[in-house]
């Protein structure tokens, strides 16, 4: 139970019955669709990056309230922050989930403590790390982030 | 309970050890036998037996154990044609690795050698995707036309129009009873008037043999898939049963030692019967788990297993609706003979992987997600259900604790 307690701590579902940034954003902006097959999480993710900065963000789709509630403090936290500055969240996020760079791990490289200051309301879904199955609900919205700045057209 | 005093649940639940086990310190609740039926040690201790005493390839040895081994396994086809009330099992049985490689034996092999582009097939909307896909695949390969039996607002078959879905159609690949919404299909009309068509019908038994008497003789049908890891016994060995004279007229499936009469350079000759269906080394420990898990329902007896089950399925639907009312939906029909024990429940404002994840922590075991029926699932215009599925093993006693448990998700969450 106590362990139920940290899944769904009260932040998650709060995010999770009032998504912030919900919605698409018309091009230019970048359009990502995000799928867990295993339980049909599914996000849309809207990104418009000016000048190297995020500057607006929406999340659409539907899934359950790890995979929702993760799409809406992601918008939060990645908004008005610079691409270099989110692609180092999602470093940071997956790390905290115990997901470190393979690659990274197979160097033999010192994993990087994990500061979790630095996620701020973030940090609510590392309780996520003790459900196994419920991990990719976590970082589905990460994932599909990461494939829209890898899409964002080469300025 | 009423009427199934012949059912001794009690001694039922002694046989299966796993439910002696604690999940998160509290008795548990399996409601999953839908996705697969925990083994009674009767399967297990059967298999166990096999392999400490017994154990040999099948087929042309011919020291002692080998042919005992070849003896069991061929025993098992004969338990199952007689479990399915075929006349001749050790003609009609063929062991597959799963329903799913069932139907891929079924579309490859009958499929194939009777389906023209210009031919038409008939499906339903609640078809599992092992009743889909491999048509689908053999769609892109020869080009014939698959048309659809739609689903009512009381989620049973819409069968409005299959005289025109029926018409010029070669075959109607049917699921006897939906995983997702606990319909059973009437198969002795559909085989009636898909015979009357000029068309065959296969089944889809997987959620039909573990919980009721099914009889392929009564029912009239010419091909019927399950699995026997859903009706209590092990994984790794499927089944289809064909008319021999049906199954005597398909080419082979897939190549290799087992399935041939004889080989040369320039070719082989396949061989008869089942066997020619079934290349390598078959699942022989898994078709003595089988036998052994064929031998435990007939000594509780079909008949007194579906009654167990039906008034188990009363107790769930009225038990649910009179606690929750409209706060929690089932993807189902209304009660009654036609409703079979799977419970897909939805709850507004709460996604199924969230009430699974809690029913959990109360030890009870449910499975959220599309339980492979996309297209249904699109029709429900869901994209999850948290599905409780019963077993011979399950009592009030666990829709109770399902019932405590989904009071708490709703709390969470509301
Ligand atoms: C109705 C139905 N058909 C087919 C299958 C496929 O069974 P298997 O995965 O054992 O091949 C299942 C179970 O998942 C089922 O419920």
């Amino acid at each position: 139970m106590a362990d139920l307690e940290e899944l769904y701590r009260e932040i998650i579902l709060d995010h999770y019955r009032n998504p912030r940034n919900r919605g698409e954003l018309q091009p230019p902006a970048v359009r990502v669709e995000g799928f867990n097959p295993l339980c049909g999480d599914e996000i849309v993710l809207s990104l418009l990056v000016e000048d190297g900065t995020v500057a607006d963000v929406k999340i659409a789709g539907s899934g359950c309230s790890i995979s929702q509630s993760s799409g809406s403090l992601m918008s939060a936290a990645i908004k008005g922050k610079t691409v270099e500055q989110a692609r180092g969240l999602i470093a940071t996020f997956k790390q905290m989930l115990s997901l470190g760079d393979d690659d990274a791990i197979e160097e033999g490289a010192e994993p990087v403590p994990v500061n979790l200051r630095s996620l701020g309301e973030l940090a609510a879904l590392q309780g996520v790390v003790k459900f196994p199955v419920r991990i990719k609900c976590a970082t589905l919205s990460w994932n599909t982030l990461a494939q829209g700045l890898d899409e964002l057209p080469a300025s | 309970m009423e009427g199934v005093t012949e059912f001794d649940l009690a001694a039922v639940r002694r046989d299966f050890p796993l439910l002696s086990k604690q999940l998160h310190g509290r008795r548990i609740v399996y409601l999953d036998s839908g996705a697969s039926a925990l083994p009674p040690h009767q399967v297990v201790t059967a298999m166990a037996t096999y392999q400490e005493t017994t154990h040999a390839n099948v087929h042309r040895g011919v020291y002692g154990t080998a042919e005992e081994a070849t003896r069991l396994y061929e025993l098992a086809r004969k338990d199952v044609g007689r479990f399915l009330g075929s006349k001749s099992g050790q003609d009609e049985v063929v062991f597959t690795k799963n329903c799913t490689e069932a139907f891929n034996l079924l579309a490859r092999s009958w499929g194939r050698a009777n389906l023209r582009a210009g031919d038409a097939i008939v499906l339903s909307e609640m078809e599992h995707h092992a009743n889909i896909v491999p048509w689908q695949q053999l769609q892109e390969m020869l080009g014939f036309e698959i048309r659809w039996i739609g689903i009512t607002e009381e989620r049973t078959l819409d069968l409005s129009n299959l005289d025109e879905l029926l018409d010029g159609a070669k075959l109607l690949s049917i699921t006897a009873t939906s995983n997702v919404l606990g319909t059973v299909n009437p198969i002795t009309s559909l085989a009636e008037r898909a015979h009357a068509a000029g068309a065959l019908i296969a089944i889809d038994a997987a959620q039909a043999v573990p919980h009721a008497p099914v009889d392929v003789t009564a029912l009239d049908v010419d091909f019927l898939a399950f699995s026997p890891h859903k009706m209590y016994g092990p994984t790794g060995i499927g089944v289809l049963w064909a008319r021999a004279e049906l199954l005597n007229a398909m080419p082979p499936f897939l190549g290799g030692g087992g399935m041939i009469k004889d080989v040369r350079l320039d070719g082989f000759i396949p061989a008869d019967g089942p066997q020619r269906f079934e290349a390598g080394t078959p699942p022989i420990t898994e078709a003595v788990g089988l036998s052994a898990a064929v031998h435990y329902l007939e000594s509780l007896g079909m008949e007194a297993v579906h009654e167990h089950e039906r008034a188990l399925t009363s107790y769930a639907l009225s038990t649910l609706a009179a606690e929750f009312g409209s706060s929690i939906s089932l993807q189902g029909p209304t009660d009654g003979p036609l409703r079979a024990g799977v419970l897909s429940i939805t709850i507004d404002g709460i996604h199924a992987h969230d009430v699974a994840q809690i029913l959990d922590t109360y030890g009870v075991c449910v499975r959220p997600g599309h339980h492979c029926a996309k297209p249904l699932m699109r029709r429900l215009g869901v994209n999850a259900t948290a599905r409780a599925s019963f077993g011979i093993y399950n009592g009030t006693d666990d829709v109770d604790v399902l019932v405590e448990a989904l009071h708490a998700t709703i709390k969470m969450f509301g």
